[in-house]
């Protein structure tokens, strides 16, 4: 072994039936250093974290660690945990209905002299975690009253409160915004100064660049390169990973799209949803795209919840082309022509054991009704569409969606909603886990189909992605619509967006 | 060849198919006879046209109870008392409160039949309700009914075994004069049939399922999660009150104590044996068809070798446990990953050949 070295994965391999998810790869992660991990979706990238974790049992490689004799096979994340490792995974695996301070110490808990939980230590000490984070939340409340962000962030807490050696992050930004990013960042660099080896999955390439010493790729399952950072510049990056050039900055430039027309498709007068979201005003046109925008909590996930009727509105009147809509529920809206694509797809977008294909026509089926089954022929029809489309890499249109990985379940759902081909679209970040590649093809995507004359509503945490494609933003804070911003004067940069999310001192 | 027998092992109706040959096979072999069907009195008979004759009940138990658990991963355990009620209720109705013993009806027989099935269908709008909107667990929820029921049934029959010694009304649970195919038979396939075109026919499958895997997300996708949920309950309600009635007219009476006794556990144990999952989603209605006649077929078999009805029941408990062994997520898991090893294996000793 060379020097400093703290994991080196050899050879691994790990099939599952029909697919070979990882075909001789390798890792090796260093003492004091931060690694990132990359790679296009289904790349393999979970899957060499879950075979090093213990979720996966690897079919044949070898695994080795400083100061752990021999080879090593980790049947469960607990033996992982025992020499060490501490694994964010892609999808939040805490428990919805325990309180953040169980969640923060489970099967770690204190215990009082008689060996029974000690929840006065425990909800003392998570406050304490939750405080250093800078994150205000109230630890004796279940876990599932909070956002995906939070979540992710306790997650994130859990993980780097056990004493690690090696910590595993698998896109533990994906639903954070620019100043969680930050805490997170300065977490991570704190650790690697104490000597921990930080293996970290992102799709961001910015975030690569500002933490981390080396970048492992990975294509298709198998090993492409290690590299230092320095010698790696973003183009080569892009390049290792898909396997070919591509520009990806250059593909996409704002293309005038003041095009749309005056006709107003979605028009919310004093909405409001009581505990979540003040009363607030919102108009689109028709081939509009309008973002959504601001911090952490601010509310921007609950006011689009509250448009589509997820959440149904307490106060105040929304009206679809000029027509009152009372949504009594999700059905409702989608009749009316709306979509809504949401930000937790494990908790609200897939529908786990259902096929691609089942997932893929759900909500034009609900749309229909019960009574007018779409004939498989037609079934099949639209799901290869699609699939072709956004390039979904899975074994075939019945393959379970679980079994895909994140990218791709994302791009399902997304296709669940560009089936129906709304009037109206909300979409609740949508680029989430979605690799680089594909993102820019999105974006294009969205452009596409508001130059048909859909409304688009865009929420991202990557403020540059919604100034490509939003011609307005709705800035949100406190659970209160603050202000818009308009493309129109060229007002809308990146530091005028972060000022105005920001509120107040600009 | 090999490829053909694994695809034909992968199927979800293979463990059901398989048992049930297994069964008959012991069968087979104890008694040769076994198969023999004859006709006497001008009407079937047989060990096989019993266990088809007998199953009715369970078989359409197993078709609303295959539902309930698809939609809230949760069972119905008040099938059986319901079907006590119904029979209670339907008797009481026909024969007039109070009277135990009657020759003549007091109200027209469809009547009496169609009051039964509405009190099956309110016990089954009871525990949707509980279960669908006020969120309870479905075990929970249908114990309410599965003690009250039986208890319910008791009253209206006031305290008594009512008999209808009335020719038609023992026809659902014997025989039609001139049919030599127990009735029962024919119900059975005709709620079956039912169920399965209009799980084919409407995109009613898919929303159960998806309801059962991932409610929030059905939701959102514009499915009415609880509404779903309420009519699996409904229909079980219902198919409880069909059992119950036929289970009624077998004895030609409504023995509350006794009707659709242990039934509730034949009907979950049939779910299971048909390769469905009791965690929910997924479902094959088929396989618990199967999975019905299958423990009807035990049970005779049991019966055969001299097991006594109340031990009856710790030999089904020993299946039910294989079942769900085999089923636990740990237990497959452990499977694929011998399966993929073995795969790789194969892979490499292929390459090293040819090299
Ligand atoms: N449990 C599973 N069963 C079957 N196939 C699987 C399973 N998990 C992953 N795969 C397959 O393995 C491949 C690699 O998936 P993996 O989740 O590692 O990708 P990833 O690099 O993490 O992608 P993403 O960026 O989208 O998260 C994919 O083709 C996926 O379909
Ligand atoms: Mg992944």
């Amino acid at each position: 072994m060379i020097n400093n070295v703290l994991i080196e994965m050899r050879d691994i391999t790990k099939t599952f039936p029909g697919v070979v998810a990882l075909d001789h790869a390798q890792l090796t992660l260093r003492k004091g250093e931060i690694h990132a991990l990359m790679g296009e979706n289904g790349a393999g990238k979970s899957t060499i974290i879950k075979c090093l974790t213990g979720v996966y049992e690897r079919d044949s490689g070898e695994v080795h660690m400083e100061g752990v004799e021999g080879n090593i096979y980790n049947h469960s994340t607990m033996d992982a945990q025992n020499i060490g490792i501490a694994t964010v995974y892609q999808e939040v695996n805490l428990c919805p209905n325990l309180s953040v301070a169980e969640n923060l110490f489970i099967g770690r808990e204190p215990k009082t002299k008689l060996g029974t939980v000690d929840w006065k230590t425990m909800n003392r000490k998570a406050r304490k975690i939750m405080d250093d984070l800078d994150i205000p939340i109230d630890v004796t409340k279940t876990l599932d009253n909070y956002s995906l962000a939070i979540q992710q962030m306790i997650a994130i807490a859990r993980a780097v409160d056990m004493d690690c050696r090696v910590l595993i992050l698998d896109e533990p930004t994906s639903s954070l915004d620019d100043n969680e990013v930050e805490k997170l960042f300065k977490l991570m660099t704190d650790l690697k100064n104490k000597g921990v080896g930080i293996l970290f999955v992102t799709h961001f390439l910015e975030q690569v660049y500002a933490v981390c010493d080396r970048i492992t790729v990975m294509r298709n399952g198998t090993f492409v390169g290690d590299y230092s950072v320095q010698e790696l510049p973003r183009v080569k990056l892009v390049a290792a990973m898909l396997g070919k050039d591509f520009d990806d900055l250059a593909a996409i430039k704002a293309e005038g799209h003041s095009s749309f027309s005056d006709e107003v498709v979605v028009e919310a007068e004093e909405l409001s949803h009581k505990g979540t979201i003040k009363p607030f005003n919102f108009k689109i046109h028709k081939g509009e795209v309008v973002g959504v925008t601001g911090l952490l909590g601010s509310g921007r996930s609950e006011m689009v919840r509250c448009i589509y009727g997820a959440d149904k509105p307490t106060g105040g009147k929304l009206s679809m082309h000029g027509k009152e809509l009372k949504a009594k529920a999700p059905i409702d809206s989608i009749r009316a022509g709306m979509g809504y694509l949401p930000d937790d797809r494990k908790a609200d977008g897939c529908i786990g054991e259902l096929s691609v294909r089942e997932n893929i026509i759900l909500a034009l089926q609900a749309r229909n009704g019960v009574f007018k089954r779409i004939p498989i022929k037609e079934q099949n029809r639209i799901a290869d569409e699609f699939i072709k489309m956004l390039q979904i890499k899975t074994a075939s249109r019945e393959t379970p969606i679980n079994q895909l990985s994140g990218g791709n379940q994302q791009k399902v759902i997304l296709a669940r909603w560009l089936c129906t081909h709304p009037d109206f679209l909300i979409l609740d970040e949508p680029t989430r886990g979605i690799d680089i590649g594909t993102k820019t093809e999105f974006q294009k995507l969205v452009l596409e189909f508001a130059k048909q004359g859909m409304s688009v509503i865009f929420i991202s945490s990557e403020i540059e992605e919604m100034i490509r494609t939003c011609t307005r933003m709705c800035v949100m804070r406190d659970g209160q619509k603050v202000g818009e911003i308009s493309s129109e004067e060229g007002a809308m940069t990146q530091q005028a967006v972060m000022g105005a999310i920001a509120g107040g001192e600009k | 060849m090999t490829g053909k027998l694994k695809t034909l092992t992968k199927n979800q109706l293979f463990l059901p198919f398989a048992m049930m040959v297994l069964v008959l096979l012991i069968n087979l072999i104890k008694s040769p006879d076994f198969f023999a069907i004859n006709i006497q009195n001008g009407v079937l008979y047989g060990r096989l046209i019993d266990i088809l004759n007998r199953g009715s009940e369970i078989a359409i138990l197993a078709v609303g109870q295959t539902l309930v658990v698809a939609v809230s991963a949760g069972t119905d355990i008040s099938v059986g008392s319901v079907m006590s009620l119904t029979a209670c209720g339907t008797c009481m109705l026909l024969a007039g409160y109070g009277v135990n013993s009657t020759t003549t009806l007091a109200v027209p027989l469809v009547v009496g039949l169609l009051f039964g099935l509405v009190l099956a269908m309110c016990c089954g709008a009871f525990n949707g309700f509980l279960v669908s909107k006020l969120n309870i667990q479905p075990m929970v929820a249908t114990l309410i009914l599965f003690t009250a029921a039986r208890a319910i049934g008791l009253l209206l029959c006031n305290n008594q075994i009512t008999y209808i010694r009335y020719e038609p009304y023992k026809y659902f649970g014997n025989f039609i004069p001139g049919c030599p195919v127990p009735t029962a038979i024919f119900i059975t396939v005709v709620v079956v049939a039912i169920v399965m075109l209009f799980l084919k026919k409407t995109a009613m499958g898919l929303y159960i399922q998806s309801v059962g895997i991932n409610k929030k997300a059905a939701r959102i996708s514009g499915l009415n999660s609880s509404n779903i949920c309420f009519m699996c309950y409904l229909i079980c309600g219902l198919c409880a009150g069909i059992a119950g009635i036929v289970a009624s007219s077998r004895i030609y009476s409504a023995d509350s104590n006794n009707i659709g006794r242990n039934y509730e556990l034949d009907s979950i144990l049939a779910v299971a044996l048909g390769g469905n999952s009791l965690g929910g989603g997924r479902f094959n209605m088929a396989g618990s068809i199967i999975g019905a006649y299958t423990i009807q077929a035990i049970t005779v078999t049991l019966l055969a070798m001299g097991v006594s009805t109340d031990q009856a029941p710790v030999v089904k408990a020993i299946i039910v446990v294989l079942i769900v062994t085999a089923q636990a997520p740990a237990f497959k898991a452990f499977l694929a990953e011998r399966k993929a090893k073995k795969l790789v294996q194969e892979n490499e000793t292929q390459k090293k050949e040819a090299a």
